[in-house]
């Protein structure tokens, strides 16, 4: 992982840094100031489609006092950012928030100085509205008059400390996002939309089985047609470039009918697919324990299985990269999540000093997680070799982008409890079988990119691990409870094998755990016939977990009468248990074939720097679990990935969208947390109580399709 | 293979010399320089690349040029622009009705094809008109809202 958790200055007032700033402490990597009056911010994190420059900007628009409009977020590239490791985890907001927020406080606590001296005046007599710097006596000059004088070419201090919450006005409002007006427009902003001059388009050739190499090509019919430039091959990896996409896809299906492959790597039964996790090898570790001080006899112990499939970013638009070589290097324009993490792998692959890669960020559509966008950047720089120094685009197919990107990993969790005889917990295991959850760029001595292990001398293939749960963990994540039970032991079977290539997909294992944990706190409260709410506070000591749960269940009017029909169901999580407070109420409906109608949600994400962006995030995390939860499953027979099309990878429609209502716990001196991966957990839960609630069956494994209902139906 | 075909985008005639049999999405992001239709899936099934055809919505990427020649192809850079906004985009920018914005263009497209042959539909009849418009990062119900609120906005007061 990259940084370590962020450190507040602490009350003794001994100076820690803050956020990202300790390792990217020069000012001037961060804000730049500009004498026509504008500012460039520039984060090393990255937009992805959650709001986050606009987010950044306001914090960098209330320490420096100047309008929004004034300021220019500038896309994070290797050649000029600060390395902030990669934009995910939901931890922009409070690694590179908060050294902004250091950042600007000192920078605007520099322009004071030098103001003060300019105009004879003390610095804190002086004042600054919309970066005009005035003081007594009609007194005035501006961070612009002062852009060349004050430099930033200096080392973060964190002497200057950024204002109390009651003073700031930009963060903490609903500011209009920065990117919004361009896309309605239908304006170029995406890397899909990059034209360089000169640039040419590239295609690559995969198998349709995993790990099959190319055994033979016959590459004639595609080197005539019109518009071809050239084929790269480099053992199993082969790909074309062309004038034009369309002469790239036609020589591309020229190559596919021309290319022989051998078998690829036996894939695991699907429909076997939970006792295939138990039975793989693995290595297996205790993640956390808990003794009881005074261990009390268990009277009878509950056991129960839930499972998650692998599931697919399905992201709207296709990975795509563009590269070009030239003498001085190679140069990528990515929609990676980390510009620095990517150089690495890369250099890695092309066996080339990092200095001479330059990887600059440009927009995808939304990412949620390690998807193809790091693949498609080795695949251009691949192919940009047989390119001549021009530029190559490559854009990967649907099909690609579905069944050849890296899957969130299938998951099984175990729980038992000890109960005693009044049915209280005593102790809890908690143990995992699945794949790791992080096969990200630039972090390993090989590279994880997919056609690392195509080449003639091919790269070992990564095989996915989990950071440390003290970083947040992988499959691990959130299977720590954050109840307070007496005692209990976590363990991980991380899986030594991976068929399906696996990294990280939001919220990693912890929307699997917070399932299992939740859904069988839920059976538990069934079977003492205790209200799930009142069960769960009984357990729960922290208040701000208390006040989530309390205010998603007055909201939905727990307890209350329930329209007919209409099940209801109620789950909680604290994301990493350090992160966003989530309380979800979910209400269902349907025989067999499930609907979800709403879902009341509440959060706590500390200190909300633009609630409006915190409630889309919250809604959309919500929606794409309800996804995931009632319709999604990678589909794959014993050679290949089936599902590798809309039709065969269906995600939820606009009409079969819940009605969402978000509620922010105010928490405005809290340490703000980010807000994408908070909800999709508890939302899981909740919809599969809810389905319990309505149906009296248990559905656990996910997907909660027809076909599960009815067999749990059956089963009952 | 080229031909030369005619049609009508945002109000402009033009008359491009390509084969006819390439999808329309080719013309509209290569020579024309309008890269608000997006290629998603390239088989009509996610509607990021949805223009109006004759006032309907329609994929671009799996509809031929010859399937359009003399017609009045309009994408969402001709809904409106940076001075006239249409309705429909101001009520997206209202809202904040995206997250990643890569769906937009096309979701766009359609409510004004909604629009255009019921100018006052209810909530449901909206998700229904952009059933086949994908969106992965969960802004359906902003985007409901926003087409609902220019419905308002377009009505006299």
């Amino acid at each position: 992982m990259s940084a370590p958790a962020n450190v507040p200055a602490s009350a003794q007032g001994a100076v820690l840094f803050p956020g990202n700033l300790r390792a990217n402490p020069r000012l001037s990597q961060w804000l730049r100031f500009s004498r026509d009056g504008r500012v460039e911010v520039s984060p090393g994190k990255v937009e992805i489609g959650q709001g986050i420059l606009t987010a950044l900007a306001q914090i960098v628009a209330d320490e420096l006092d100047v309008e929004l409009a004034r300021l220019r977020v500038v896309p994070a590239s290797t050649a000029r950012s600060p390395n902030e490791g990669v934009t995910s985890g939901s931890l922009s907001v409070q690694d590179c928030g908060l050294a902004l927020r250091y950042v600007s406080a000192e920078a605007r606590a520099l322009f004071l100085a030098a103001a003060a001296e300019r105009l004879g005046i003390p610095a804190e007599a002086l004042s600054v509205a919309d970066g005009e710097i005035s003081g007594p006596g009609n007194t005035r000059t501006s961070y612009w008059e002062l852009a060349e004088d004050v430099s930033l070419d200096r080392d973060a201090t964190c002497a200057a400390e950024p204002k109390p919450p009651a003073a700031r006005s930009v963060a903490g409002s609903a500011a209009a996002r920065l990117d919004i007006p361009d896309k309605v427009l239908g304006r170029a902003r995406f890397i899909h939309d990059l034209v360089l001059r000169g640039m040419l388009h590239g295609r690559v050739l995969r198998p349709e089985a995993p790990r099959a190499r190319l055994v033979a090509l016959e590459e004639g019919s595609a080197r005539v047609l019109p518009g071809f430039v050239a084929l790269v091959r480099d053992g199993s990896f082969v790909g074309v470039v062309a004038q034009t996409e369309h002469a790239a896809e036609a020589a591309l299906a020229h190559l596919g009918a021309g290319a022989s492959w051998s078998a690829g790597e036996a894939l695991p039964d699907e429909a076997g697919l939970k006792a295939w996790l138990k039975s793989q090898p693995a290595e297996t570790k205790v993640v956390d324990s808990r003794e009881a001080a005074r261990p009390a006899l268990p009277a009878r112990t509950m056991r129960r299985a839930y499972s998650r499939p692998y599931l697919a970013h399905a992201s709207i638009a296709p990975s795509c990269a563009v590269a070009q070589w030239s003498d001085s290097g190679l140069h990528v324009w990515s929609h990676c999540q980390g510009v620095f993490h990517l150089r690495a792998d890369l250099a890695l692959v092309l066996a080339i000093p990092a200095e001479k890669i330059v990887v600059e960020h440009v927009e995808g559509a939304g990412c949620y997680g390690h998807n193809g966008a790091d693949d498609v950047a080795l695949d251009a720089a691949l192919l940009a070799r047989g390119a001549g120094g021009r530029p190559v685009r490559v854009q990967w197919s649907r099909a690609d982008e579905l069944a050849r990107a890296p899957f969130g990993a299938a998951q099984l969790v175990e729980i038992e409890a000890d109960l005693d005889e009044r049915g209280e917990i005593v102790a809890w295991r908690h143990d995992i079988w699945g794949n790791g959850h992080v096969a990200r760029p630039g972090r390993n001595e090989i590279p994880t990119l997919l056609a690392a292990s195509e080449l003639q001398k091919p790269f070992p293939r990564f095989i996915a691990a989990n950071p440390p749960l003290a970083t947040g963990g992988g499959a691990d994540r959130n299977a720590v409870p954050l109840y307070d039970l007496p005692a209990w032991r976590i363990t991980n079977h991380r899986l030594l094998a991976m068929p399906l290539r696996t990294s990280s997909l939001r919220s990693l294992g912890a929307f699997a755990n917070v399932f299992a944990i939740e859904c069988f706190l839920d059976e538990l409260a069934a079977e003492r016939g205790e209200d799930p709410l009142a069960l769960r506070l009984r357990y729960l000591r922290d208040p701000r977990a208390r006040a989530v749960l309390e205010a998603a269940a007055a909201r939905a009017g727990w307890g209350g009468p329930k329209r007919e029909g209409f099940g209801r169901g109620l789950a909680f999580a604290r994301y990493k248990n350090t992160g966003a407070y989530c309380a979800v109420v979910a209400e269902v409906e349907g025989e067999a074939e499930i609907r979800v109608r709403r879902l009341i949600i509440a959060v706590d994400v500390g200190e909300a720097i633009n609630p409006d962006g915190v409630v889309n995030q919250v809604e959309g995390g919500a929606i794409q679990a309800t996804s995931w939860t009632l319709k999604e499953a990678v589909r794959f027979d014993r050679e290949r990935v089936t599902s590798n099309s809309w039709e065969s990878y269906p995600i939820l429609t606009f009409s079969e969208v819940p009605a969402v209502e978000v509620e922010i716990i105010p928490r405005p001196d809290e340490k703000p947390v980010g807000a994408g991966e908070a909800a999709h957990g508890p939302t899981a839960a909740a919809v599969a109580n809810a389905v319990h609630d309505l149906l009296g069956v248990r559905v656990r494994d996910l997907p909660i399709t027809r076909e599960r209902v009815i067999a749990a139906m059956e089963a009952a | 293979m080229s031909e030369r075909l005619s049609l009508r985008v945002n109000g402009v005639e033009r008359t491009p010399e390509l084969d006819p049999a390439l999808p329309l999405l080719a013309l509209l992001r290569g020579e024309l320089d309008l890269m608000g239709a997006r290629f998603g899936c390239g088989a009509g099934q996610c509607g990021a690349c949805n223009v109006l055809v004759e006032g309907r919505a329609v994929a671009s990427c799996e509809t031929p040029l010859w399937a359009v020649a003399g017609k009045d192809v309009v994408t969402v850079e001709g809904l409106g622009t940076p001075e006239r906004p249409h309705a429909l985009q101001e009520a997206f920018v209202a809202e904040q009705a995206i997250q990643c914005g890569y769906c937009v263009s096309g979701i766009l497209i359609s409510a004004a094809a909604l629009l255009a042959r019921n100018p006052d539909p209810s909530a449901a009849e909206v998700r229904e008109a952009l059933d086949r418009n994908l969106c992965r990062c969960g802004a359906h119900n902003r985007m409901v809202r926003a087409v609902l609120r220019a419905v308002t906005a377009g009505q006299p007061a």
